[in-house]
């Protein structure tokens, strides 16, 4: 274990935990549009951190809870009052800024801020490898079991349910796995980036998957790519890491759609030259 | 199939329905959308519901795949009943990379099974294409690949010919026909197309929030209840298909006022 007396491999193990997790929900994330969704949930993380440490909590437990909170409130309250992504800009906002009002209300505890809104994976100990690692094989776990069952409630409800399985409960479980990942990634990419790790490398694979499955697993070589790339920027050029991350990730996609485009133009010509 | 019109509903009106209700309703936010409808599939018998644009044809459907839960009245399935749906629009988000042999997939069955089920509904060369490059005519038979991947005992079609042109139509019903009679299994479909739709079917239900008519296609298509509903009476206000002049102007007007104060009550209540 003393690969993990290191700061920057703990830093990077972490960064690889998250994309394993963050690659096949960040998935179903783009697919069904829930990109602000995510954003809601992950804002009630400063919540579940204010929570955690006013009740003693641990932070993972805490915003795992604030973050489900907030995931099954929206989704309970959407399409009541108002449009979708006025009822999420909402709650989301809304939860960062009761999330920023409610730390500073806690006596005798000072918190870095910008550690939990940008995240701080170079301070990544050992307990937090376990919370990363034991959220991520949770995540990861449960969509693979679920796999057929989501993607077929994704494609349409009712052809999910006449092959006997329930969209309401599918959706559930994203939910909870969206929950879990917010916990996960608070440390290495922070309240703010955590979608960014979510749709990015989702969004980069779509540009040479082929099926659901190859679009995962691409996915998550990106999300890992991006962090170790991005660890290793920021070590040389001195930048904050999770944003490091993120625009490593950015930068991925702009390159897969860059070659998909080529590549497509290629098969054309080759097309028209074989005729 | 026009020999088996006649034959198969009292052929089939021996084996034990696959779905029946009895009385059935269902209502949203205080509106009544169905009420008494009474339904029934068999093994082996094509039932077509046809009605005019909220009518409650897709409500129906929908209460039979169990998406939704009726709210009055009894539905039944036959226990371990497997059922194939065709819904009535999938679009696949372009965000989702799917092959054709991978959607297959996602109902059930093995490869070989895939293989199989695109070579039956014509389109065996496909199963590498995305779905989202198919044509309209392809992907409805894509769709119906997929119903067969379930070994449905009942096959559940929502306008699933719409968007293809009157041949592909009356070829996407040929098929379905073709593997009635492979597969034994019972079929229901909502239709537009009235004509092509009438023409495949053993037992036509006239839908109007309530089942106004039914019975075998010739004698629905001259019944005063449907020909009120779609226009062919005194009024023509439900003109929903260019009809063809197969009928007796006379005929229609006496009994099609009626069914046509019924409609009206059917719109206001739905």
């Amino acid at each position: 274990m003393t690969l993990l007396d290191s700061f920057i491999w703990r830093a990077a193990f972490a960064g690889v935990g998250v994309a394993l997790a963050a690659g096949p929900l960040g998935c179903f994330v783009v697919w069904r549009r829930m990109a602000y969704f995510g954003d809601a949930t992950a804002h009630a993380a400063l919540l579940g951190v204010a929570l955690a440490l006013a009740t003693e909590l641990p932070v993972a437990a805490g915003v795992t809870l604030a973050a489900l909170a907030m995931a099954l409130t929206v989704s309970a309250a959407t399409g009541r009052t108002y449009a979708m992504d006025t009822m999420l800009g909402v709650a989301s906002h809304a939860a960062l800024a009761t999330g920023l009002v409610s730390v500073s209300f806690l006596v005798g505890v000072r918190i870095d801020l910008t550690a939990y809104l940008f995240g701080d994976i170079l301070a990544v100990g050992r307990g937090d490898l376990l919370v990363i690692y034991g959220g991520a094989v949770a995540i990861t776990a449960l969509i693979a079991w679920r796999w057929d069952a989501l993607l077929l409630s994704t494609l349409n409800a009712d052809l999910a349910t006449a092959s006997g399985v329930d969209p309401g409960r599918e959706r559930l479980a994203l939910t909870l796995a969206l929950a879990v990942l917010v916990a996960v990634a608070l440390k290495v990419v922070g309240v703010l980036l955590i979608t960014a790790m979510l749709i990015i490398p989702a969004a980069a694979a779509r540009a040479v998957a082929r099926t659901p499955e190859g679009m995962a697993v691409l996915a998550i070589a990106v999300g890992a790519v991006a962090a170790l790339a991005g660890l290793a920027a920021s070590w040389h050029l001195d930048t904050p890491t999770g944003p490091s991350i993120v625009v490593v990730a950015a930068a991925l996609l702009v390159i897969a759609n860059a070659g998909a485009v080529l590549a497509g133009a290629l098969t054309r010509r080759a097309g028209r030259a074989g005729r | 199939m026009p020999d088996s019109q006649a034959a198969l509903p009292a052929e089939a009106g021996a084996a034990a329905p696959l779905v029946a209700t009895r009385g059935l309703a269902f209502g949203r936010d205080g509106q009544r959308i169905l009420w008494d409808v009474d339904f029934a599939v068999r093994p082996g018998e094509i039932v077509t519901i046809v009605g005019p644009n909220g009518s409650g044809k897709t409500t129906l459907i929908r209460l039979l795949i169990g998406a939704e839960a009726p709210t009055g009245g009894r539905l039944e399935r036959r226990p371990g009943l497997r059922i194939g749906y065709v819904p009535q629009r999938l679009a696949i988000d372009y965000t989702m990379p799917m092959t054709v042999r991978r959607f297959l997939a996602l109902s059930g069955g093995t490869a070989a099974e895939g293989v199989r089920a695109l070579e039956r509904v014509g389109i065996p060369d496909l199963g590498d294409r995305q779905m989202r490059a198919l044509s309209g005519g392809q992907f409805q038979r894509a769709l119906l690949a997929q119903a067969l991947m379930r070994r449905p005992h009942l096959l559940v079609l929502d306008e699933a010919a719409q968007g293809l042109d009157q041949p592909g139509t009356a070829r996407f019903y040929e098929l379905v026909g073709e593997l009635r009679r492979e597969l034994g299994c019972g079929v229901v479909m909502v239709g537009h197309d009235l004509h092509v739709v009438m023409a495949a079917s053993d037992r036509v239900v006239c839908l109007n929030g309530h089942v106004c008519c039914e019975g075998p296609p010739v004698v629905v298509s001259a019944a005063p209840e449907y020909r009120a509903l779609f226009g062919l009476g005194t009024r023509g206000a439900f003109a929903l298909y260019r009809h063809e002049h197969d009928h007796v102007h006379g005929e229609a007007c006496a009994g099609g006022e009626g069914c046509e104060g019924d409609a009206a009550g059917g719109r206001r209540a739905g």
